[in-house]
């Protein structure tokens, strides 16, 4: 096990800097502006509002900075060569003799992901300024925005899995304070529990993930790598190792992703995502672009390696993440086709595209998947900023697309060029970020040799560029209806009837406080996705080159220029029939790897034509029946669903959501809250109150003879005194009970005195 | 065993000095409250401030170590002695039994409850602060056994005199109960006594010794301890004297019950049954996890069937002492540390939130959850303190009660060798569902208390609009501490897993660490 020194070959020093050492600040700073707004926002002159959007550009500096050091760190590498990620650690806690550290990961994922967090959430919380404008918990609300982006931003750059699984839980928390911001009313504060608690459900798979490789992988890492078993850096070198139980990384595996779909709203467990639009509008932004619902992805693409090994990616014949994001992709989708409500077509729409990023990264299109993070990030964000521009400035604060919307293209034209600029990027059309992203993803699944799920992707492009059509023309087309034609009668849901008091005129622009996020957002919805042009050639495939870990060996690691402990590797010997690979091939014989050796399906323009065709036809397919539908009222279709049988019950099931709420709520929830618990109470009060009084019963009817016969003439002075000092007690405290409480007391005693005699008439 | 004999009168001056309050209460004219109030006031302050310069005077580098350890002769015919220390284990429960005693105090300037009698009820409380210490710095048996005791006497009258409506049948069960316990235990420790020669009582030379005893005697000691622990931790099945015991008791009553009395149990498996007797220990630890995780499902079903919030609140903490016991039933150190941490954890945040429904109490006149509700805006800055400790009581991270919770899942995929992993993988994989349930009837409670609007109960006719003021300025001080200390070990854990760790694995060094 000893370093093979003389095969080490000497590599360049990797370039660093102030910002990359000192990434843990980025999260350090939203968690005490929370905690100053908490404290003294409220007598502030923006009531703390300036706390939070001062903290969150705080942190976007520091991002961007940690970015562009990431890039020369990256380039001051050889081709070859695998770029160390910043590790810093500091002791947090110590048990059963080891010592567990705090700090930071950074590396090309988390650069990526802390940029695009603190962006967006810089803009979210500048458009609430304006959008929440007079609330009555204005502080409260910037303070759990911030906390928000805070728990997201130490989850993505944390170096353990237990600070992951403290960003996580933080983020838990501040979605059900959100979520459920305006509590006064029922359904609100039902959807904020609803989210805490299914996501709660699905982090007991986090629990025992992440609990599962600890223990697996302790002792390796700490052999090989000085590091505990909670290292993210440990755990992905020992996944490739060839060491690893296939049983033990498997079930780990998929207890971690079972977290994942609960966070990040996959089938089966999606159902609390579009319920979590009782929220605020940009809480629902921030929630679905860029943080919340992305740490489930984002878990996945983390701890890539476990996955890998784990659950067989590249493997024949699929795994069990590409048939979750492959279900996921379409069910949500067609659950958007009968939404009335904006935010819910978009709810649904987020939950589509997450499935798309777990159906890459389980077919091991790990780079697609993490870049559609980024360009979805940005045009999603743009989309519900959109939707609450609509409803701040003309719709009245209605999200109901039927009854309030239409033709609102000319009196919103900013939101209007936005929103469709959004749209074109996530249906994935040419030039746009989506295309970029998206169709990469659909291209490597076929690549891997997954025909099948390629199919399931164009068809979820499909499906996505109609719904989208739907969702546009019911907006900004046709004719304005209800509070968008100026009526102000309506008692449709209100999402915050807080401050009614500006919109008694009609539909208008919005201020330059919403409309300005809406446009740099577009401005990247429509750009991001240059990041990594593949059809322009390899050097505009940044992003692999910037944020893909390279698949290598590393033989020695002390590196310069990085902050954290220099790592020595002792190398491992490579066991005999190991299974899955290093790097990909073969297991490492003389160092350790970091990151799978991944394909790229190489760009082809009849491929990329093929699916544009296929989302030209979605809308335009869409558009003619929309027309149809909602301006001709054609005869044909207008109320098809009640004529056609098989149509009707199609459409009832989608609009019940698959009856899947029903299944959690009313069968299992119901069956838990009420008979299981209560027969557990029953149990309880009846059976074991039961047993405890007859026996106290039974024993009150013998007392009385054993305190003549036995305590008075066989126990020794000691056992008569302690039974007048319990009686003197009971006679004190209750008259009408001390007579048992004496009796109870000296028999007691008494047997245990007996008991103790015994003993000693034994052992003599 | 290693012992360090400096400042030996620290800890008798810590615990004996509620005693010399009560002395000085004793001979307080009864119609002077306010001067009853100030020596409870001041007894309690002198009994940290010497328990903060025991802190300051223990040796952390050494926290394995028995330290200040006194020894006298006591009872010499059965060889018992007054041998007193305390090591990195006992220290911190030490110091909370102190902190918590002193914020109780203060937290009674403002609330004694009905029926009044100040004067007895001080002097009670200070009895049983210095039963509580006792009990964590007694080394002999017979020594934790009269502390033991004494500590249930208070408490029988705080319930009986100050409880509620149906307070005789709560503290006469949970008198008996405990005293059904303390009887096994005793004999379980005279047997120990005998088995080991009938040497000494002292906890550390049974522990060099009591490996010795054959097995199946072991398994037979243990079972007398096990009953007499279990019963006071509490564990399923002997766990239906505390809702009666909580819902019944006194706000005070309540909140050192749950902070103090119930650590007592868990404390004496840590401090006595695992290192005297290992062997029975291996024996016995499946079916102690077993009822551990029994106890955490069946707690938490036991809230969701609950219409009463403190009574909701009592029988959380069978869930999460639950949580406790799997910690200790894995015979790890990476386990009993969690479970140390759950016990104080579990002392401040269950504490805090019977400091809240006492207030509730005081405020709405009633706990039922249904006549609550819309707390967030009638009394916001109590329904923020509520939020926060339902959010610490289900185990966020970053908060103090994680650290218990977590580590005692984690613990139980390794248990120590010898015993069997598939048994308690299933008992990590049970505990972990046992969060979601917490999930569940904490914020499902918080949701229906302290969100919606605020209800006007009918059932009053006076209005009490007046009573629903925020929180008072003695609940500010006396809540403060416990709050921070909710974040402030959320935070830094090491502050007390550093304590623990040596100590802890010494204890366990029977089981390999």
């Amino acid at each position: 096990m000893n370093l093979l020194a003389a095969e080490t070959e000497v590599l360049a020093p990797l370039a660093s800097g102030w910002f990359l050492e000192n990434a843990w600040l980025i999260p350090v700073i939203p968690a005490i502006a929370f905690a100053l707004i908490i404290l003294i926002g409220k007598r502030l002159p923006m009531k703390g509002s300036e706390l939070g959007v001062a903290s969150m550009l705080a942190s976007l500096v520091l991002s961007a900075g940690a970015a562009y050091q990431w890039i020369q760190r990256v380039n001051s590498a050889t081709e070859e060569q695998f770029v160390e990620p910043v590790i810093r650690s500091w002791s947090w806690w110590r048990s059963g003799g080891f010592d567990f550290g705090i700090g930071q990961h950074i590396d090309g994922l988390s650069v990526v992901v802390l940029f695009v967090v603190a962006f967006i959430s810089t803009l979210v919380q500048i458009y609430s300024l304006e959008y929440l404008r007079g609330d009555r918990r204005y502080t409260h609300f910037f303070a759990a925005l911030t906390l928000f982006s805070g728990g997201m931003l130490a989850m993505v750059l944390a170096d353990n899995m237990i600070l992951f699984l403290l960003g996580w839980e933080v983020m838990g928390l501040c979605s059900f304070m959100l979520i459920g911001h305006w509590w006064e009313e029922d359904a609100n504060s039902r959807a904020a529990l609803k989210a805490f608690f299914t996501v709660r459900t699905g982090d007991v798979g986090l629990l025992v993930g992440i609990s599962m490789l600890y223990f697996a992988a302790n002792d390796w890492t700490q052999e090989n790598l000085g590091l505990s078993g909670f290292s993210i850096r440990g755990i992905s070198a020992w996944a490739l190792s060839g060491e690893p139980n296939s049983t033990v990384i498997m079930v780990a595996a998929i207890a971690l992703f079972i977290a994942s779909i609960g966070k990040s709203g996959q089938f089966p467990l999606h159902t609390w995502l579009p319920d979590a639009m009782a929220g605020p509008t940009p809480v629902s932004s921030l929630l679905h672009s860029s943080t919340m619902v992305v740490a489930g992805v984002f878990l996945v693409a983390r701890l890539y390696p476990v996955f890998f090994v784990g659950l067989d990616i590249l493997g024949s014949g699929g795994n069990l993440i590409m048939f979750i994001g492959a279900i996921t992709i379409v069910i949500s989708a067609a659950l958007a086709f009968v939404q009335n409500d904006i935010k819910r077509v978009l709810a649904y729409s987020t939950v589509s595209q997450l499935g798309y990023m777990m159906l890459g990264l389980g077919a091991g299109a790990w780079l697609p998947a993490v870049f559609h993070i980024f360009t979805h990030a940005f045009f999603k964000a743009c989309l519900f900023l959109g939707a609450g521009s609509i409803s701040h400035s003309a719709s009245h604060h209605s999200f109901d697309m039927k009854r309030d919307m239409g033709g609102l293209r000319k009196v919103m034209p900013i939101t209007f060029t936005t929103w469709i600029i959004s749209t074109l990027a996530l249906c994935g059309v040419f030039p746009f970020s989506g295309f970029f992203s998206k169709d990469e993803i659909i291209d490597n699944v076929g690549n891997n040799g997954y025909n099948t799920f390629m199919i399931v992707g164009l068809v979820g492009a499909f499906m996505t560029a109609a719904y989208m059509t739907r969702a546009t023309y019911l907006t900004f087309f046709g004719e304005p209806r209800g509070a968008s034609a100026g009526h102000s009668s309506h008692e449709s849901h209100d999402d915050h009837a807080s401050h009614d008091d500006h919109s008694s005129h009609g539909p208008h622009e919005s201020g330059l406080l919403i409309t300005a996020p809406l446009m740099i957002l577009s401005v990247l919805a429509l750009g991001s996705g240059l990041l990594n042009a593949t059809p322009f050639g390899e050097s505009w495939e940044r992003m692999k080159l910037w944020v893909e870990p390279r698949a290598v060996e590393v033989v020695d690691s002390t590196y310069s220029g990085g902050p954290g402990e220099s790592l020595i590797v002792n190398v491992p010997s490579a066991g005999e029939g190991s299974s899955k690979s290093v790097c990909g091939t073969s297991t490492p014989e003389i160092g350790v790897c970091y990151a799978p050796k991944l394909e790229h399906a190489k760009f082809k323009w009849s491929k990329a034509m093929l699916s544009m065709a296929i989302v030209f036809l979605g809308m335009v397919v869409s558009w003619i029946l929309s027309m149809l539908l909602f301006t001709k009222r054609d005869a044909r279709l207008v109320g098809l669903t009640q004529r056609v049988k098989i149509l009707g019950v199609g459409h009832r099931f989608l609009v019940n959501k698959y009856y899947l709420d029903d299944l959690y709520e009313k069968v299992i929830v119901r069956s838990v809250a009420y008979p299981i618990s209560s027969a557990a109470y029953w149990f309880n009060q009846n059976v074991l109150d039961g047993i405890l009084h007859s026996i106290s019963n039974l024993t009150r009817k013998f007392s009385g003879w054993v305190y003549k016969n036995i305590d008075q003439r066989v126990v020794d002075g000691t056992v008569n005194n302690s039974a007048t000092f319990t009686k003197s007690v009971g006679t004190a405290a209750q008259p009408t009970q001390s007579g048992k409480v004496s009796q109870y007391g000296a028999l007691l005693f008494s047997a245990a005195a007996v008991a103790a005699l015994v003993l000693v008439i034994i052992n003599t | 065993m290693n012992m360090l004999q400096e400042n030996n009168w620290l800890l008798s001056v810590g615990t004996f000095l509620p005693l010399l309050g009560v002395v000085v209460l004793l001979l307080t004219p009864k119609a002077s409250d306010q001067m009853v109030k100030l020596v409870a006031l001041v007894t309690s302050i002198a009994t940290l401030a010497v328990g903060v310069y025991t802190a300051f005077k223990f040796d952390f580098d050494q926290a394995e170590k028995l330290q200040f350890v006194a020894d006298a002769n006591w009872i010499s015919v059965i060889k018992s002695s007054y041998l007193i220390g305390v090591d990195g284990i006992s220290l911190p429960l030490y110091l909370l039994s102190m902190v918590i005693t002193l914020l109780v105090v203060i937290y009674s300037l403002d609330h004694v409850p009905s029926p009044g009698k100040p004067k007895a009820f001080f002097s009670l409380l200070l009895v049983l602060q210095t039963g509580m210490a006792g009990t964590f710095i007694a080394q002999d048996l017979i020594l934790f056994f009269v502390f033991f005791e004494l500590v249930l006497l208070p408490m029988f009258f705080l319930i009986g005199v100050w409880g509620g409506e149906q307070r005789q049948y709560a503290s006469i069960k949970f008198f008996l109960y405990t005293m059904f316990g303390s009887a096994l235990m005793l004999v379980a420790f005279l047997a120990l006594f005998f088995k080991t020669g009938a040497e000494s009582f002292s906890i550390p030379y049974l522990i060099e010794n009591g490996g010795s005893i054959a097995k199946n005697i072991q398994i037979w000691i243990f079972a007398g301890m096990f009953v007499g622990f279990a019963v006071k931790v509490p564990m399923f099945p002997f766990h239906t004297w505390l809702p009666d015991a909580h819902t019944q008791a006194p706000t005070q009553g309540s909140v050192i019950l749950a902070a103090i009395l119930l650590k007592l149990g868990t404390y004496g498996f840590v401090r006595i049954a695992l290192p005297i007797l290992p062997d029975a220990a291996r024996e016995w630890a499946p079916y102690i996890g077993g009822l551990a995780v029994i106890g955490i499902i069946y707690g938490a079903l036991g809230c969701l069937a609950q219409t009463d919030m403190k009574r909701l609140i009592a029988f959380s903490s069978v869930a999460h002492m639950g949580f406790v016991m799997l910690g200790i039933s894995t015979l790890t150190s990476f386990g009993v540390n969690a479970a140390m941490f759950g016990m104080v954890a579990h002392g401040l945040i269950t504490g805090m939130l019977f400091f809240i429904a006492g207030s509730v109490k005081e405020r709405y006149h009633t706990l039922e959850i249904s006549k609550l509700g819309g707390m967030l805006t009638s009394m916001p800055r109590l329904g923020w303190i509520f939020g926060f400790c339902s959010m610490a009581s289900l185990g966020l991270p970053g908060l103090a009660g994680f650290w218990g919770e977590f580590p005692a899942i984690l613990s139980a995929y390794n248990p120590a060798e010898g015993l069997n992993e598939t048994v308690f993988r299933v008992f990590m994989v049970i505990a972990a569902l046992g969060t979601v349930l917490a999930a569940a009837y904490l914020l499902w409670m918080f949701q229906r208390i302290a969100f919606g609007t605020a209800k006007n109960s009918s059932s009053h006719d006076h209005a009490h609009s007046d009573d629903l003021h925020d929180v008072t300025t003695f609940e500010w001080i006396a809540w403060t501490p416990m709050l921070l200390g909710i974040l402030v070990l959320g935070i830094l854990p090491n502050l007390l897993f550093s304590v623990f760790d040596p100590a802890v694995k010494i204890t366990l060094s029977a089981f390999g660490g």
